[in-house]
């Protein structure tokens, strides 16, 4: 039973990793940005599968997760400049229509490149075995996920909190007309934040395919739980979002031990609990 | 440096200024006095960029501002403090100073840091727990960190105990005296006669009065009925 309650300790740190990464992006996006973006879970499976072409094309896991990331940033650059900053002033009704409409682009897109079929991808052969954790064995790649998951994520909290332009961001998620006041083009930093945000969220999709593999439609279910998570780490919170994130994984995976048919009633139940007694979130700042 | 031509302006449906026209002399301080909501704010507002005018024009040094955003505002050399400080409280008194520095600025931090002791004690706290009065000198360190020509403060002086008033009335003599040009909104009479060169009476989006600080000081009927000052 330890060992069993171990595993899926690690296994809830695992998907706790993605959830981080992928709401850490969305509350940079949603929560500075004001942009609900939708699109987040599409743009997770673009990651995914953009990884598995690279990591099959050039032989290299180490360079998928890193230009699969790059190129999912990339392209929300173009998102953000040619149609979300344009329909800024419409409000928010038309950002959800747009970025809704983007879900349906982005995974035709999918099926049209790399077929309906779910994808599958053997770990690479050097991250064959695992850890035994009593009669269980944890393999490696998912170690190896979660301390990626935690390296980028301490980068990123690194650039947030500790350069000048990190500090800029962060100002900017609360008070971009004053931010602007000081001679600095929010458009241009909102561009880079956008393309941060669905890098990460592109990040998430290329580590977790070697472990689900990838369905076209794999980010829908993610978009819903980033947004949970968002909430329940506070709106603009990068820390709110990682612990929101991580918390959420974790009661996931152990509720599945306990009693499976809540693992996912559990999250928006904890969603509610939360704003109950913390209308602000976890780490809100406003 | 500044002149505003018959600029209106507004939010939405509701019309604030209904053709404002004034001048600033490089170099000066003007004052603007009104009640509230008589569209002091929205002036100073509509200068910065951050409410468009609808009519009308606004120049800096002869060259037309009105239309362009806040960023590019800021870039030709004027600077804004706003009415509620807006000092971003998440961020530390340094970082506050930091994202706002421009290397060409005549104003460094350290510069600043001599100039408002205050802060300089505070650099690493979360600006948000600073006093109104520290926030209020951050403010107006902050618009000074850009480097600018004109400065553009939106009452310096409100909801602050009188010694503080006095520090704040202290700073902005020196920067006066450093040659920086300054658009002052005041409610504080006092504050105002004491620093303006000229003096601008705006009621219901209009100017009803420009003169010198002397002029107005004699004109008790004015003051009565503007400012609500008893006489």
């Amino acid at each position: 039973m330890w060992s069993l309650l171990t595993v899926q300790l690690l296994n809830g740190l695992v998907l706790g990793m993605i959830y981080a990464l992928a709401a850490a992006g969305l509350t940079l996006i949603f929560g500075m940005l004001d942009i609900p973006n939708f699109a987040h879970g599409a743009f997770y499976a673009l990651g995914a599968y953009l990884a598995y072409t690279v990591a099959e094309k050039s032989g290299s896991v180490a360079l998928a997760f890193v230009l699969a990331p790059i190129a999912v940033g990339v392209l929300g650059l173009a998102v953000d400049t040619f149609f979300l900053r344009r329909l800024a002033r419409a409000g928010h009704v038309y950002q959800i229509l747009f970025t809704l409409g983007a879900v349906l682009v982005i995974q035709e897109t999918i099926v049209l490149l790399w077929g309906a079929d779910s994808l599958s991808v053997d770990v690479p052969s050097y991250f064959a075995g695992g850890v035994e954790v009593g009669l269980v064995l944890f393999p490696y790649y998912r170690l190896f996920l979660v301390a990626v998951g935690a390296l980028t994520i301490a980068a990123v909290w690194l650039a947030l909190e500790r350069t000048r332009y990190g500090a800029i961001i962060r100002a900017g998620i609360e008070d971009p007309d004053m931010v602007s006041c000081l001679g600095i083009d929010v458009a241009r930093l909102f561009m880079v934040v956008f393309g941060l945000g669905v890098a990460l969220a592109g990040l998430a999709g290329a580590l977790i395919v070697p472990v689900r593999g990838g369905q076209p439609a794999m980010g829908t279910q993610l978009t819903g739980l980033s947004f949970v998570v968002v909430v329940i780490g506070g709106m603009g919170s990068f820390a709110g979002a990682v612990a929101g994130g991580l918390l959420v994984g974790v009661t996931q995976a152990l509720m599945t031990v306990f009693y499976p048919p809540a693992s996912q009633v559990g999250v928006f139940a904890a969603m509610a609990a939360v704003l109950l007694v913390r209308p602000q979130g976890l780490f809100g700042i406003r | 440096m500044l002149r505003l031509d018959d600029v209106h302006s507004g939010y939405g449906q509701s019309q604030v200024l209904k053709g404002i026209s004034l001048e600033l002399a490089d170099g000066q301080v003007a004052a603007l006095l009104g009640r509230n909501g008589a569209g002091k704010s929205t002036t100073v507002k509509t200068i910065m960029g951050l409410v468009p005018p609808r009519r009308g024009a606004v120049l800096l040094e002869g060259r037309r501002i009105d239309g362009l955003p806040p960023s590019r505002i800021s870039r030709l050399g004027v600077a804004y403090v706003p009415e509620q400080r807006r000092i971003f409280s998440y961020l530390t008194v340094r970082e506050n100073l930091s994202i706002a520095e421009r290397p060409q600025s005549a104003w460094s931090v350290a510069r600043l840091c001599e100039m408002f002791p205050r802060l300089a004690a505070l650099m690493r706290q979360r600006a948000g727990t600073l006093s109104g009065g520290e926030q209020q000198m951050l403010a107006i360190a902050r618009a000074l960190a850009t480097g600018p020509r004109l400065l553009l403060l939106d009452e310096p002086s409100q909801g602050l105990a009188p010694s503080i008033v006095d520090a704040v009335v202290d700073s902005i003599a020196e920067m006066r005296s450093g040659g920086l040009s300054i658009l002052l909104v005041e409610q504080n009479l006092e504050v105002a006669l004491d620093l303006a060169d000229s003096v601008y009476l705006i009621d219901q989006g209009n100017i009803v009065f420009s003169g010198s600080g002397r002029e107005l000081r004699m004109r008790a009927d004015l003051q009565a009925r503007y400012l609500g000052v008893e006489t």
